[in-house]
């Protein structure tokens, strides 16, 4: 891998990082620099890693039996690989949006409240706020304030996607995981998605895979390129795109494969 | 080529022929099936309210007796010349036992059934699930048989009285209804999406957080459904009730005393009557109470069900 510049105040640091799944090797040595309030785009063909790269730094593979994790993740001066660090603990700092909007099955309401809910905050005032600034946050107030105790399965898959970030960001996190978050969305809902992000970097470390060369481009200060759990190249967005170092990354943004 | 096309279509056209033929033979068989089905089901339906509102109707029978009264002996005639057919006792005792029967395995069922899914999975698959099928399949007597050998005494020990009473037949209830609630009610639990897990996991709860607001939250219409299906099996069984409720047609004072239920009065009367005669024709009105408490948990349930999908 190359890191063409040196990355200034990161706050996500990952060092020889190797993950398995029993024996399959599916996150090879892996350093890369995450800068602070930057959004960093995450590409390279299926089954390369992103994802699980992605769930490393949250520990959701924790959930998945029989799977290693070596060397280092460092999260300011956590190294957050460590057994003694408390997942829960972790996941309130480190939100994760999904590709598929996974709403629970409650209100709108309870949707957002959920998080604060379950970290100790009773107060009704102070839920109510909760819920109105992250639903503005996400660009949804308009649209469902009316409707707060309408159950969240009723929304469209925009609005679905949109409140799913509302809740995560409800439990105040620092950084921000993205898995694909616009892949099952429409091109206007994905737009709205996608704006909304870009309003996100000037509170969140935001770290984004995408399948979508335009949306890395569009949005990303940063893009790595994963290729067979490996980081083939990393570096400036506008650099890795117009002037990129190795071939493979050519032809997978010109879209030869992938 | 083109001669070859059309062959071909000829060719699947006389093959569609053949399958249509055998097609409409299977939807015959199954139509004949279904009239079949439906004619039973229509003359039990006619039987039962027919012999079981005659009560009332040919024998004079007072609806307000039938459910308030606390007497059963349709044989004779009170001072208004109507028959004694107060069923309240057996009313009381089958909603009683059915009540503390779902009162007890629910809970139980459901713990089990997180367990199963989501504390020891492994454990679980290999050893909890095949132990519960076996359960499920034991008959209804044999249950009956060991409540009436084991429960029975031990409940003599311990409290005062005979042993018999609502306290026995609920035991023996909670245990057979037991496995077929956790059955249902771990695969309400199973059908909570992954997703959803995760979700409330990245979030920041713990396990026992996402157990409890999302999984059992999300899976509450099929607990539910699992609580009355067990319920109403519960409300209907007859055989292991009647060996070890006592059989007094009283209203019992304490959960101890001997009791008896609709479907025990059932099954004990029922060879002692003659056909036509008043007592057999209130016997008949036991059975309506039956069916048309079955009728309601089966609509309770399409209820939850309907508004599960909604
Ligand atoms: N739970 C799992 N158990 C075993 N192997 C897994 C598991 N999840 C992923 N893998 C394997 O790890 C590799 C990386 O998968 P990952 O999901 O991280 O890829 P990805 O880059 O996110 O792909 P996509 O773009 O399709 O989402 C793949 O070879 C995949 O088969
Ligand atoms: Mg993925």
């Amino acid at each position: 891998m190359n890191v063409v510049e040196s990355i200034e105040r990161s706050v996500i640091q990952t060092e020889d990082l190797q993950f398995y799944y029993n024996t399959h090797h599916a996150l090879k040595n892996i350093n890369l620099k995450f800068e602070e309030k930057k959004i960093t785009a995450l590409i390279g063909p299926s089954g390369c890693g992103k994802s699980t790269f992605l769930r490393t730094m949250n520990r959701m593979n924790d959930l998945i039996p029989g799977v290693r994790t070596e060397g280092a993740i460092w999260i300011g001066n956590e190294n957050i690989t460590e057994p003694s660090i408390d997942p829960v603990e972790l996941r309130k700092k480190v939100g994760m949006v999904f590709q598929h909007a996974s709403v629970f099955p409650f209100s709108i309401y309870e949707n957002i409240a959920y998080g604060p809910r379950t970290h100790g905050e009773r107060n009704k005032k102070v839920l109510d706020e909760i819920v109105e600034e992250n639903l503005r946050a996400a660009a949804l107030w308009d649209e469902v304030k009316d409707h707060l105790d309408h159950p969240a399965t009723g929304l469209s898959g925009g609005q679905q996607q949109r409140l799913t970030i509302a809740r995560t960001l409800a439990t105040k996190p620092e950084i921000l995981l993205m898995d694909e978050p616009t892949s099952a969305l429409d091109p206007i809902s994905t737009a709205k998605v996608e704006d909304l992000i870009r309003t996100l970097k000037e509170r969140y470390t935001i770290i984004i895979v995408t399948h979508n060369m335009q949306q890395a481009a569009r949005i990303s200060d940063f893009t790595a390129f994963f290729l067979n759990g490996e980081v083939k190249e990393y570096g400036q967005t506008a650099t890795l795109f117009t002037n990129p170092l190795f071939s493979e990354t050519k032809d997978y943004i010109a879209g030869k494969f992938g | 080529m083109m001669a070859k096309t059309i062959k071909e279509i000829e060719h699947t056209l006389y093959r569609k022929n053949s399958k249509m033929r055998t097609e409409r033979f299977g939807k015959s068989l199954t139509f004949l099936a279904v009239v079949l089905t439906a004619a039973i089901t229509a003359a039990i339906l006619f039987l039962v309210f027919s012999k079981g509102l005659s009560t009332f109707i040919m024998n004079d029978g007072s609806v307000k007796d039938f459910f308030t009264g606390t007497t059963w002996n349709p044989a004779e005639v009170n001072s208004l010349g109507k028959p004694i057919i107060g069923a309240l006792p057996f009313i009381v005792g089958s909603l009683a036992i059915t009540g503390i029967s779902a009162l007890i395995a629910g809970p139980l069922a459901i713990g089990a059934a997180i367990f199963m899914s989501e504390i020891a999975p492994n454990a679980g698959k290999r050893i909890m699930q095949p132990v519960i099928e076996l359960l499920v399949g034991i008959p209804s007597v044999v249950y009956g048989f060991i409540g009436l050998s084991v429960v029975v005494p031990f409940l003599r020990d311990l409290f005062p009285g005979s042993g018999f009473g609502i306290a026995a037949g609920t035991i023996v209830l909670s245990v057979m209804i037991l496995p077929t609630v956790t059955s249902l009610a771990l695969d309400a639990i199973q059908s909570v999406p992954r997703s959803l897990r995760e979700a409330s996991l990245a979030l920041g709860s713990t396990r026992w957080q996402m157990i409890c607001k999302v999984v059992l939250k999300t899976a509450k219409p099929g607990l539910l459904m699992a609580i009355i299906f067990g319920m109403a099996r519960a409300f209907g069984e007859a055989l292991a009730v009647q060996m070890v409720i006592g059989n007094a047609s009283v209203i019992p004072h304490s959960l101890f005393e001997p009791a008896s239920t609709i479907t025990s009065i059932l099954t004990m009367g029922m060879g002692y009557t003659v056909m036509g005669q008043v007592e057999n024709n209130a016997l008949w009105s036991l059975a309506l109470i039956l069916l048309l408490m079955s009728l309601f948990f089966t609509i309770i349930v399409r209820m939850i069900g309907k508004g599960k999908s909604a």
